[in-house]
């Protein structure tokens, strides 16, 4: 009996660490190795058969020399400045989009319901690099809306979107924005119209309704999708790197060409490891207020 | 009651068109005659011909779906387990650090997760290839099986469960006849995310991939890198096909077994 307990315990448990723990170690322990153009073993590296000892010796050697590298290269810190930029004004038009569509779903007729759902719920089985797809033949130079624009003679030259941080932004609030959506919606679906009617009872006019009371009781669903917007977009690779400017600097494309192109890998784990700190703050609010969202639905 | 608003309707209308748009104008265009992209050169279905006769992208396409069926399996089993232990666990050493391995990889940028399982492959010396991708992705996709399958398990009445244990089944028995048949659509919806979250994966995948296994995002991919074609854009409507009809199917299914389970339980109340 105990020993199924623990075996049930265990075998996940050991998965986890050892394929998603120790790997992080991993990261951490080459990040404060010394930089070298080859592959491993990276100095100073651990000796096993000298035990604690060699544990000492090893930690001994680290140094910071990376970080500091990081910190004197001006291109990482732009990156991790212009990363934060681009995935907090994405969070912010998602919301912008999102809310109304939520908004509409939520207040549309019951027997729509279902069918709008599900319309949101599409594009998020649908593969991210299709989607990223789409945008791409759309927003070129001779793409689609390019060709429209100039049909109804809105523009005379072809206006370049693609390969620019504007790109970009289109790209994140696309394909994240049902993120947005779906928590919005859940919170709305659940506020009682019978505080609205009471509102304008009492004279409030509609909008005033609407900041008074919808705003601030779909709070949580709010922060939930603005977080479940900044977290991934933070991090982001595949956008930048297909709908980005060789000047779009983003910390998920540096790493990853830290990694592969420059072949540096010491550096790329440091680079991950303040991405992770970065993170740290949101995912830590983040938890909070889900955990919130528990406590009141109890 | 609720009626449509015109300020509704408009964002309602505007706000599928941005998110359907693009997909249409990708599946339009996988039917054109042209070569040239922007260019409507005519009705055609020439280039899911072509697509059929790439090798790389058919032998690309296998290897997914190896990767996939494989993965998701494992993931499916690792993260029932896991979620069986988060919430019927009791306490153990270490529960903190098993719950944040759960949740951290939901939120983990995929560039790390993929740079850290490289680096393990690497130093212990594991080539890279299907076996490593499997792994991976088995690893990340747990997680969220964890998340879907734990919530089940938190709403349910553990009284039913208690009650087989106490009629003298054995912790597994109960597991098996009790908690697994009331999980289960849980379960199915894990699997099925972890299937659509392997099969989707560019970004780990092409970390640990190394040279001998292609899945077909990472082939997709370096394609696009050299823009739009035709290919992808049969590729892609043949796709968003795939999972159009998957998830009406499978929200038709759950519609039905919901109406079933409320007139069973509407039949329970009206007999007791």
């Amino acid at each position: 009996m105990n020993l199924r307990r623990l075996s049930l315990i265990a075998v996940p448990y050991l998965w986890l660490f050892g394929l998603f723990f120790v790997p992080f170690l991993i990261v951490f322990k080459i990040s404060l190795s010394d930089i070298a153009l080859s592959i491993p073993p990276y100095t100073p590296t651990l000796e096993l058969s000298e035990g604690w000892a060699g544990f000492k010796d090893m930690v001994s050697k680290f140094d910071f020399e990376n970080f500091e590298f990081l910190a004197t290269d001006d291109l990482y810190w732009k990156s991790y400045l212009s990363s934060v930029q681009i995935a907090l004004v994405s969070t912010f038009i998602c919301l912008l989009i999102g809310f109304p569509i939520a908004y509409g779903m939520a207040n549309a007729p019951k027997e729509w319901q279902p069918t709008l759902m599900l319309l949101v719920i599409l594009p998020f089985w649908t593969s991210f690099l299709i989607r990223v797809y789409s945008l791409i033949g759309l927003l070129g130079q001779e793409g689609l809306l390019n060709q429209f624009l100039m049909w109804i003679g809105l523009i005379n030259d072809p206006l370049i979107i693609l390969n620019t941080n504007l790109a970009v932004y289109i790209g994140i609030v696309y394909t994240y924005c049902p993120f947005m959506i779906l928590p919005i919606y859940a919170t709305l679906i659940k506020l009682d119209g019978s505080l609205l009617e009471a509102a304008e009872d009492l004279g409030c006019s509609r909008t005033e309704a609407f900041w008074r009371i919808t705003v601030p009781l779909s709070k949580a669903g709010i922060i939930a999708g603005c977080f479940l917007v900044f977290i991934p977009a933070l991090g982001e690779f595949v956008i930048p790197s297909l709908l980005g400017g060789s000047d779009t600097l983003m910390i998920g494309k540096v790493l990853y060409e830290e990694f592969f192109s420059n072949r540096d890998w010491p550096v790329a784990g440091a680079v991950a490891v303040i991405l992770l700190l970065i993170l740290i703050v949101p995912i830590v609010l983040y938890q909070r207020n889900e955990q919130k969202m528990m406590e009141a639905e109890q | 009651m609720r009626r449509l608003t015109w300020f509704n309707a408009t964002s309602l209308t505007l706000g599928f068109a941005f998110l359907y748009i693009p997909m249409l104008i990708v599946i339009i265009y996988s039917f054109n005659e042209s070569r040239l992209v922007t260019v409507w050169g005519g009705f055609s279905t020439k280039w899911y011909g072509e697509l059929l006769q790439n090798e790389a992208f058919l032998s690309a396409a296998w290897v997914t779906f190896k990767v996939g069926f494989f993965s998701s399996i494992i993931a499916t089993v690792m993260g029932t387990m896991g979620a069986y232990v988060l919430v019927r666990g009791g306490r153990f050493y270490g529960r903190t650090l098993f719950s944040g391995m759960i949740y951290a990889p939901l939120v983990m940028p995929e560039v790390i997760t993929g740079l850290s399982l490289l680096l393990l492959f690497i130093s212990i010396g594991l080539d890279r290839g299907l076996f490593t991708i499997i792994l991976a992705h088995a690893t990340f996709s747990m997680c969220y099986v964890s998340v879907v399958v734990s919530s089940r398990l938190v709403s349910f009445d553990r009284s039913v469960e208690e009650a087989a244990l106490d009629l003298g089944a054995t912790p597994f028995e109960a597991f098996r006849l009790v908690t697994l048949p009331i999980i289960a659509p849980a379960v199915i919806s894990g699997w099925l995310l972890a299937l659509t979250l392997s099969l989707d994966d560019l970004v780990i995948a092409s970390f640990v991939a190394g040279p001998s296994a292609t899945t077909l995002p990472i082939k997709v991919f370096s394609s696009i890198r050299l823009g739009v074609s035709p290919e992808i854009n049969a590729l892609s409507t043949i796709l968003i096909l795939i999972v159009t009809v998957g998830t009406v199917a499978a929200s038709l299914t759950t519609k039905r077994a919901v109406m079933r389970r409320q007139k069973a339980e509407q039949m329970a109340d009206q007999s007791s």
